[in-house]
């Protein structure tokens, strides 16, 4: 097993309240697997994953959980070793590739800089191998391009640039916060591609957080589901597309608009919206969107229990669904 | 064929032993010309003042060892520079410059501001002058012979600017106070940006609690009156040139650490920054390589303006007696000087005045250029 989360909870402290972003939250990951986290915007996926390397902006913090991460608890260990794991053994690629570089230094002078940080590489060493992770990203021209600087770059070409970034130092767990939102559908697959090719080539588990179905169908082994902070199915990746068992979930999978599916058939929703974080409905935070909720839904959250030896569903009513 | 290239190539190489022939013969006139200028005239200076030139070295003064290290390194630095550019102009590693860094764009951009660029000229050759000034200057500054005979002579051959009241030369003497002047302005800005960049951006990054003590601290330096503060130290300690460059470059940086301090608090903001932070960067390298990089751009326009304002204050502490003491010379204390003889003999107060504006509009002009040149939307605002 190469990561453990148990029990991780990280609120922000504002001053109209608490806010629970990641709420008791409790996974793992094997080695070399694609674990997907989705959910809607604002549910507390890209706050769950940044826990996991401990770089949460403040006012947020984790207030408690342990990571255990090949077996150490990152966040027990020092800052010195955990700026180590970041970078290092944790590799992270961003939504936005074009915000994530930094626009006064060309690529080729960022990548050097993460080598020699992490692989303590000489400098021409470092830009001869800067050369070779564009090379493997599929940036054509390397030679040429280890020289531009990121506004020089189409966003698919900055997304690669950032994907050598984080494999740079061979990491074992890549964490990519939605990778291909900000691209066009086109690039979408090619970075897709890439991924799962470097996937392989490295031997690193990717945590995909991402809301794009098309873009889990195409990854991922397991799928984890998030709602208000919680998660609330865990399946692999073919029992959740077959048969979801959270309502939020059938949801989330009814509302992926299909070609071919006659216009007889309306495309439908989640009715209602997410929830605000400050206020949140009782019991099960999903009710008030839910068509099965009934009696006990509205008094407590639901735990997330094993339903059959592979998957687990934090519902009341998933039998019926 | 590839024979004859090559013995050509030596020929060039050969040529550029004197420092721009070789570039003048490969087509690049402007920057040839001005290495052979330059060259030829540091090897004039050192035959007009062979004497002097030779007598530095039984000296003991630092002012003359620098310039006389200053002339040598200079001088050697230029023949290396042109055999060495020279070279690589002929084995064509060169390609034709793609100008695309922003770096590069700026530098084109300043290139075509005429202003800016003939003040720059300005200035560095008046850096080079007050460099030079022991072996430019034809009399002692501080020589003192015969009051009656000599003081207040009109400019003449013999004193092309003319005499002060104890009959010194003025040309010499403005050579040194360029010296001084030049000096305070350049280091005690070198002073002041330096830590003011350290400390805002210690205080914009980790912002807080940190920020706040910082930033507390930087009101009370602020509300402390400079030229009181000046008064004070000037009382107890005694001025030199070197306390008026610490006086006047720690007094000066809460600017500085202000305006860092803003840019940082929305740089770190960025998703770079957290980017830089995934990547297990050290904070105190995302600071200097990432963030500062990023705002520095202004900070060198306000530090080239500062050197101007920090030239005028030296000579404003000067010419009211609390900054150089006489017989230094500045420009400052040389105006002050001169104020008495306004009516009898105008160069001495003129000369020194006329310096001073030069070197003061020179900066902000630069500045202006460099504004220009590094944000290319503040001139679109201009124009419009």
């Amino acid at each position: 097993m190469l990561l453990k989360v148990e029990n991780l909870s990280s609120y922000f402290f504002l001053d109209e309240g608490v806010l629970k972003a990641v709420d008791d939250v409790s996974f793992y990951m094997d080695e070399e697997e694609t674990v997907a986290l989705v959910g809607e915007s604002g549910c507390g996926k890209t706050i769950a994953a940044l826990s996991l390397i401990n770089l949460i902006p403040s006012p947020g913090r984790v207030v408690q959980g342990r990571i255990f991460f090949n077996g150490e608890d990152l966040l027990s260990v020092s800052a010195e070793k955990l700026r180590k794991v970041r970078g290092g053994k944790i590799g992270m690629i961003f939504q936005e590739p074009g915000v994530a570089l930094n626009p006064v230094f060309t690529i080729g002078h960022q990548i050097v800089e993460v080598l020699q940080l992490h692989r303590g590489l000489e400098k021409h060493r470092a830009e001869a191998e800067a050369v070779r992770l564009l090379a493997a990203t599929g940036i054509p021209e390397p030679e040429k391009r280890v020289k531009a600087y990121p506004f020089e770059l189409s966003g698919g070409m900055q997304q690669r640039a950032l994907i050598a970034i984080a494999i740079s130092s061979n990491p074992r767990l890549l964490i990519a916060d939605e990778p291909t939102t900000a691209l066009d559908v086109t690039i979408q697959k090619e970075i897709v591609d890439l991924l799962r090719h470097l996937q392989k080539l490295y031997k690193m588990a990717i945590l995909l957080i991402t809301h794009d179905m098309g873009v889990v169908a195409e990854m991922a082994t397991r799928v984890m589901v998030m709602y208000t902070g919680k998660i609330i199915e865990e399946a692999s990746k073919e029992e959740l597309f077959e048969e979801p068992k959270h309502p939020y979930t059938k949801g989330l999978l009814r509302s992926i608009p299909r070609l071919g599916a006659g216009h007889k058939e309306p495309l439908r929703g989640i009715p209602g919206a997410v929830p605000d974080f400050l206020s949140l409905p009782s019991g099960c935070t999903f009710h008030p969107r839910c068509e099965y909720s009934e009696g006990f839904c509205f008094k407590k959250f639901p735990p997330l229990k094993d339903i059959t030896y592979t998957r687990k569903c934090a519902c009341y009513k998933h039998y019926r669904i | 064929m590839k024979k004859r290239r090559r013995s050509r190539d030596l020929i060039l190489l050969g040529a550029s032993l004197l420092p721009g022939v070789g570039h003048i013969a490969l087509g690049k006139r402007s920057r040839g010309v001005r290495l052979l200028v330059y060259s030829i005239l540091m090897v004039l200076l050192v035959f007009w003042r062979w004497e002097k030139f030779l007598s530095v070295f039984q000296n003991k003064s630092i002012g003359d060892w620098v310039a006389a290290l200053f002339l040598i390194i200079s001088l050697a630095a230029c023949v290396a520079f042109s055999v060495w550019d020279v070279n690589r102009l002929l084995s064509g590693t060169v390609k034709k410059a793609q100008e695309k860094s922003p770096f590069q764009l700026a530098r084109r951009r300043f290139k075509e501001n005429r202003l800016a660029i003939i003040s720059l000229y300005v200035i560095v050759i008046m850096y080079i002058i007050g460099i030079l000034a022991p072996l430019l200057a034809s009399h002692d500054p501080s020589a003192i012979d015969d009051v009656l005979e000599t003081r207040y002579q009109s400019p003449s051959r013999e004193h092309p600017f003319g005499t002060d009241e104890f009959g010194r030369d003025l040309l010499s003497r403005s050579l040194y106070g360029a010296r001084v002047s030049l000096s305070v302005g350049l280091l005690a800005v070198l002073i002041a940006v330096s830590f003011g960049t350290i400390y805002g951006s210690v205080s914009g990054y980790f912002g807080g609690i940190v920020d706040n003590v910082l930033m507390r601290l930087v009101d009370v330096i602020i509300a402390f009156p400079t030229f009181y503060l000046l008064l004070m130290l000037v009382g107890i300690f005694e001025a030199s040139v070197f306390f008026l460059i610490l006086i006047l470059g720690f007094t000066s940086w809460t600017g500085t650490a202000r305006f860092i301090r803003g840019e940082l608090l929305s740089l770190k903001e960025q998703q770079f920054t957290e980017a830089a932070r995934a990547i297990g960067l050290p904070s105190r390298l995302i600071i200097s390589r990432h963030l500062i990089p990023n705002a520095m751009s202004p900070v060198l326009v306000s530090a080239a303006l500062m050197v101007g304002a920090m030239i005028g204050a030296e000579a404003g502490l000067s010419f009211l007696g609390i900054g150089i003491r006489p017989p230094t010379p500045s420009w400052g204390n040389m105006l002050s000087q001169g104020k008495d003889a306004l009516l009898v003999a105008w160069w001495v107060a003129f000369i020194p005045g006329a310096l001073l504006a030069m070197t003061i509009l020179s900066f902000n002009l630069l500045a202006d250029g460099l504004r220009d040149a590094l944000d290319p939307k503040a001139l679109m605002r201009r124009y419009i």
